[in-house]
């Protein structure tokens, strides 16, 4: 979320979707600020993006790959 | 981009394939929902490399593909008249309807117009006091907050000159008809992250303890597939079936409580009809009486149309998940992207259109081939082998 402005009654946004931004209508996430991650579908922001879940899920997904080698590492029959 | 490219490591990837290898003991047939998910499950060859006996069904979360021939002809109907500027989400333009579609009505001087927003749509409206603006109003619950907003919007400013051609189906409805089915072989979901980010999930507790379903809230990256495919086997391999919800940076269990709001105060529950599947009781969403005056359908009067799909097309059970695009006669040969004969080789989020841009041309042994329950569809031919 780059950009943040009231038009009529609609508060609308400039959203920049890695380098391509585009004017995003805000109505259903009024909450949301700038330097926030949204998911937009048909030009409205439908959800503002959770960082701290974005963040939780990577790292049990890690988790899962350091155990993935730890147990390559420890049983040198596996196919890999 | 932030939360793009964590969620397309290769190496995460890498370790959610080991830890599924490692759980799943037994076959188990599992549906993403949704278009999106089956595009990037296809073009990543996810359900290539899953372990043997997982097989991935992909469902009829294609919104262009579920539109009904009717409501193409329908809008081919409005749009071919002069005083119109039909609008449109780009992927409608190409889908062919009984005689046409909407991109040739173009070239033959209707003035076919695509929206990234139907907001854009309103905006043509008051810009052009003159021509009638009609959008497309079709989708799932992802769309319906925008296309709702847009006929608030046109009410707000006074506009006679706005309608809505509206054809929104709902996904918890087609779940249940895939699960009531008596040659279903579904046994989880992946369900669409982005449908749930709007209505959130609580529509799926019922689903899940009725017909004994694990149910994953699932996203869209190549990373939210695999995560959404080993919550759902862990949940298969010890018996559990609970609503997961895989998706929580974008997903809250009550969903986006403004968007539901603005979509009942515009739209109400109906019957509606899906492209190759029939009427489904409950399934959509139609315009309530108090927005009538916006009602595409009754501005037109395009209420009696006779549609006829392509005999070749085997559309209908791409959509049940009861046969692959491989299984079609016409698949690659006769109908293409470029000319395709049904919507399912249209959209991106179509199951012959990611077939075709994967570059899939033949019955892999590594995708399970249709099961002796699948029903045989009037007018198909024999599957090529």
């Amino acid at each position: 979320m780059v950009k943040i402005w009231g038009d009529h009654d609609l508060i609308n946004g400039t959203v920049d979707f890695g380098g391509v931004t585009r004017q995003v209508c805000l109505s259903y996430v009024p909450e949301v600020r700038i330097g926030d991650y949204v998911i937009v579908h048909v030009g409205f922001a439908i959800s503002q993006v959770d960082e701290e879940e974005a963040q939780r899920t990577l790292e049990i997904l890690s988790a899962m790959g350091d155990l993935a080698s730890d147990e390559l590492a420890s049983d040198v029959d596996v196919p890999s | 981009m932030k939360y793009l490219a964590e969620y397309r490591d290769p190496g995460l990837a890498r370790a959610a394939l080991a830890e599924l290898r490692r759980i799943a003991t037994k076959p188990w047939s599992i549906m993403e929902v949704c278009g999106g998910q089956t595009n990037t499950m296809v073009r990543q060859g996810i359900d290539e490399v899953l372990p043997a006996g997982i097989r991935m069904i992909h469902g009829p979360g294609c919104p262009v593909c579920v539109t009904p021939l009717e409501q193409i002809d329908r809008a081919l109907a409005i749009a071919a008249r002069p005083e119109v500027i039909f609008t449109s989400y780009g992927d409608m333009l190409r889908v062919p309807g009984s005689q046409t579609d909407l991109l040739s009505l173009r070239a033959r001087g209707a003035t076919v117009r695509v929206v990234y927003s139907p907001l854009q749509a309103v905006e043509l409206a008051a810009a052009n006091p003159d021509r009638q603006v009609v959008f497309f109003a079709i989708g799932f619950e992802t769309t319906a907050p925008a296309n709702a907003m847009s006929v608030l919007r046109a009410a707000e400013l006074g506009l006679d000159n706005y309608s809505v051609l509206v054809s929104h189906v709902l996904v918890p409805p087609a779940m249940r008809a895939i699960l009531a089915s008596p040659d279903n072989e579904v046994q989880a979901f992946l369900a669409a992250g982005h449908v749930c980010a709007v209505m959130g999930y609580t529509e799926y507790e019922p689903i899940a303890a009725t017909y004994q379903v694990p149910i994953v809230v699932t996203g869209f990256e190549p990373l939210d597939l695999l995560d959404g495919i080993l919550h759902a086997v862990r949940q298969l391999e010890s018996g559990r079936t609970e609503v997961e919800n895989a998706y929580a940076r974008a997903v809250a269990r009550d969903g986006n409580p403004a968007a539901q709001k603005v979509v009942a105060t515009v739209f109400e529950v109906c019957d509606r009809a899906w492209r190759g599947i029939g009427v489904i009781p409950d399934s959509g969403l139609g315009l309530r009486e108090a927005y009538a005056a916006f009602d595409a359908e009754r501005r037109f009067a395009v209420s009696q149309v006779t549609a006829q799909e392509h005999p070749a097309c085997i559309a209908g059970s791409i959509m049940r998940g009861s046969r692959l695009p491989t299984d079609c006669s016409a698949y690659a040969t006769q109908c293409t992207p470029r000319s395709p004969l049904g919507a399912p080789m249209v959209s991106t989020e179509g199951t012959c259109a990611a077939f075709f841009a994967a570059g899939r041309r033949s019955p892999s042994s590594l995708v399970p081939a249709p099961t002796a329950a699948v029903q045989p569809v009037p007018g198909s031919r024999e599957s090529q082998s």
